[in-house]
């Protein structure tokens, strides 16, 4: 697995295999999530992968009532909201994901702060198969 | 850090020009650029020769996507008569025409040219609503819009995160929508020329006629309020909290300083010119701060010396009601997690201390988003040369205006000071 490139390609195929990875730059150790082949800080391209334990909390979230072409084809509408957020993990990062288990027509009840756990949602099979990073309240 | 940037030389604004903004059947994007060119030569109030303009500079996101015809520089060059001088076309999302304009900027104060003209243009109305958010969903950031965000889901997101960071609340953001939806009607060119109340009892007319039960809005909040008049589209946001879909242009005739009073004796002087960049919500230094925007403030107030304060008024980008608080806080007008108090105590109305968005700004006026850049730009010539009629603002001393322009979901941020002397 060190094989494989930092990129946004390599971080979908862990995905599909249910990890959630990041890349650590060896010289000054900051932590990428999603991750990245050349560190912003230090500028050095000697990075190593790690594996996110997958909890964390909301930072944010919105409800969306009018989505994408791709989320009204999984039967999202405006009287069927979806959740997404931005979760602050445990390591310290920050990823985009799809908020499930909460109720989105009383967002009220869905709060900023609150733990929230890893699922891997996937879609299609073989070749076609992709996988969205989603959170569930912990 | 404030950045002591200097232009080569000083570049003037000599003339103006906005078309209509609006959702148009019989006109497309040559027929608004015309407009608004037409209306700017008319605006030069000594005369130009159109054929002394050396250059375009044109701003525009993605007509590509929204009209199936992309590479618009030539085209409109072509349209206005500048064929075969350069034709530059810009592209920074929704701030694509600040784009042009700084473009213009730096052309003419490398002193390479002497006079340039810059603008933006956009059509969007001729797609439906799912194809128009397909477009711009296009300018956010590839994780976000992997797992679903859509622009309004952005800004929600950026919404939840004030809330809970300062105390915020729904409420606060429809403070935002009937000040500016307020200033709209003495606007003739704007898209929504209403404020919240006249469109609350429109809605009551037609129920009305359709010999509906009758709602018991109290007021224009109680109206906000309701669903059925309000509904969500992505929660905190509502369809009250974002901008429309809008065709239009704007351009402005840029000279150098030293030829500026050729052309009239009220030029006003670029005295401050800012950009920065953004990233995601994965990366961003803050979710309730833009850094693009900081960045070209730093850059726009250390060259022109001045501070917030001086600032008497400005556009800011207001593609949704949260983000006009988020940017009066990031272009320190006030302090953060104060934008919000600002705008209930009144500080931002027309008649108030730091009026914003006397356009009516974007969810108002519209927001064709290559032609915004220059059209918060026009405003701002409208204003500080006394000439914007019934939403003048009632200040005698006018001396600095500005326009905060935000492109995606601040991938791209300018600000940017006009001075009349
Ligand atoms: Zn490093």
């Amino acid at each position: 697995m060190e094989e494989r490139n930092f990129s946004d390609i390599s971080y979908e195929q862990y995905l599909n295999e249910n990890k959630l990875m990041g890349s650590r730059c060896k010289k000054c150790g900051v932590l990428y999530t999603p991750p990245r082949a050349l560190c912003i800080k230090c500028y050095s391209s000697e990075m190593e992968w790690v594996e996110m334990k997958g909890d964390g909390k909301l930072s944010a979230f919105t409800c969306i009532a009018v989505g994408p072409p791709f989320m009204i084809d999984e039967g999202y509408d405006r009287n069927h909201l979806y959740c997404v957020g931005v979760v602050e993990l445990d390591e310290g990062t920050r990823v985009d994901a799809r908020i499930e288990g909460v109720d989105t027509n009383k967002p009220d009840t869905i709060k900023v702060g609150m733990p929230v756990s890893v699922e891997f949602l996937h879609r299609g099979e073989g070749e076609e198969l992709m996988t969205y990073l989603a959170f569930k309240p912990a | 850090m404030l950045k002591k940037r200097k232009l080569g030389r000083g570049v003037a604004v000599v003339g103006a020009g906005m078309s209509r903004f609006g959702m148009f059947k019989d006109m497309d994007s040559k027929d608004l650029f015309v407009e608004a060119f037409r209306e700017m030569l008319l605006s030069v109030d000594k005369g130009v020769d159109p054929n002394e303009i050396e250059a375009l500079y044109l701003g525009n996101f993605s007509n590509d996507f929204f009209m199936h015809q992309a590479h618009w520089a030539p085209i409109i060059s072509d349209l206005i008569g500048v064929t075969p001088k350069p034709a530059t076309r810009t592209e920074g999302a929704c701030a694509s025409s600040a784009l042009s304009f700084r473009e213009g900027v730096f052309a003419i104060a490398s002193g390479f040219y002497d006079m340039v003209l810059v603008g933006g243009v956009e059509e969007m109305s001729k797609c439906s609503t799912a194809e128009v958010a397909e477009g711009l969903a296009l300018a956010t950031v590839p994780y976000e819009g992997k797992v679903g965000f859509t622009f309004p889901g952005v800004f929600g997101v950026i919404g939840t995160s004030y809330f809970a960071k300062y105390g915020a609340s729904r409420e606060h953001l429809m403070n935002v929508t009937i000040k500016s939806h307020n200033n709209a009607p003495l606007n003739p060119k704007a898209q929504i020329p209403y404020s919240v109340r006249d469109l609350m009892n429109a809605k009551i007319e037609r129920i009305k006629q359709k010999g509906r039960p009758l709602p018991q809005w109290k007021d224009e909040k109680d109206f906000l309020r309701d669903p059925s008049a309000n509904p969500v589209v992505a929660w905190p946001m509502n369809l009250y909290d974002c901008c429309p879909i809008s065709d239009g242009a704007s351009c402005m005739l840029l000279v150098a300083e030293d030829i500026a009073k050729n052309f009239t004796d009220k030029p006003l002087y670029v005295a401050g010119i800012g950009q920065g960049s953004g990233r995601g919500f994965h990366a961003a230094k803050s979710l309730t701060s833009f850094e693009a925007t900081i960045n070209a403030a730093e850059e726009a107030y250390g060259m022109s010396g001045l501070k917030p304060e001086d600032i008497q008024f400005a556009e800011v980008h207001d593609c949704f009601s949260i983000a006009e608080i988020i940017h009066t806080e990031d272009l320190g007008f006030f302090k953060p997690g104060e934008g919000y108090k600002a705008v209930e105590e009144g500080l931002t109305r027309l008649d108030g201390p730091k009026p914003i968005n006397t356009s009516g700004g974007l969810k108002s006026k519209g927001h064709p988003v290559g032609a915004t850049g220059t059209s918060q730009l026009f405003e701002v010539w409208k204003q500080l040369r006394n000439e914007a009629g019934k939403r003048q603002v009632p200040n005698k001393n006018l001396r600095f205006g500005a326009a905060h322009n935000l492109g995606g979901t601040g991938g791209t941020c300018t600000f940017t000071i006009l001075e009349r002397r």
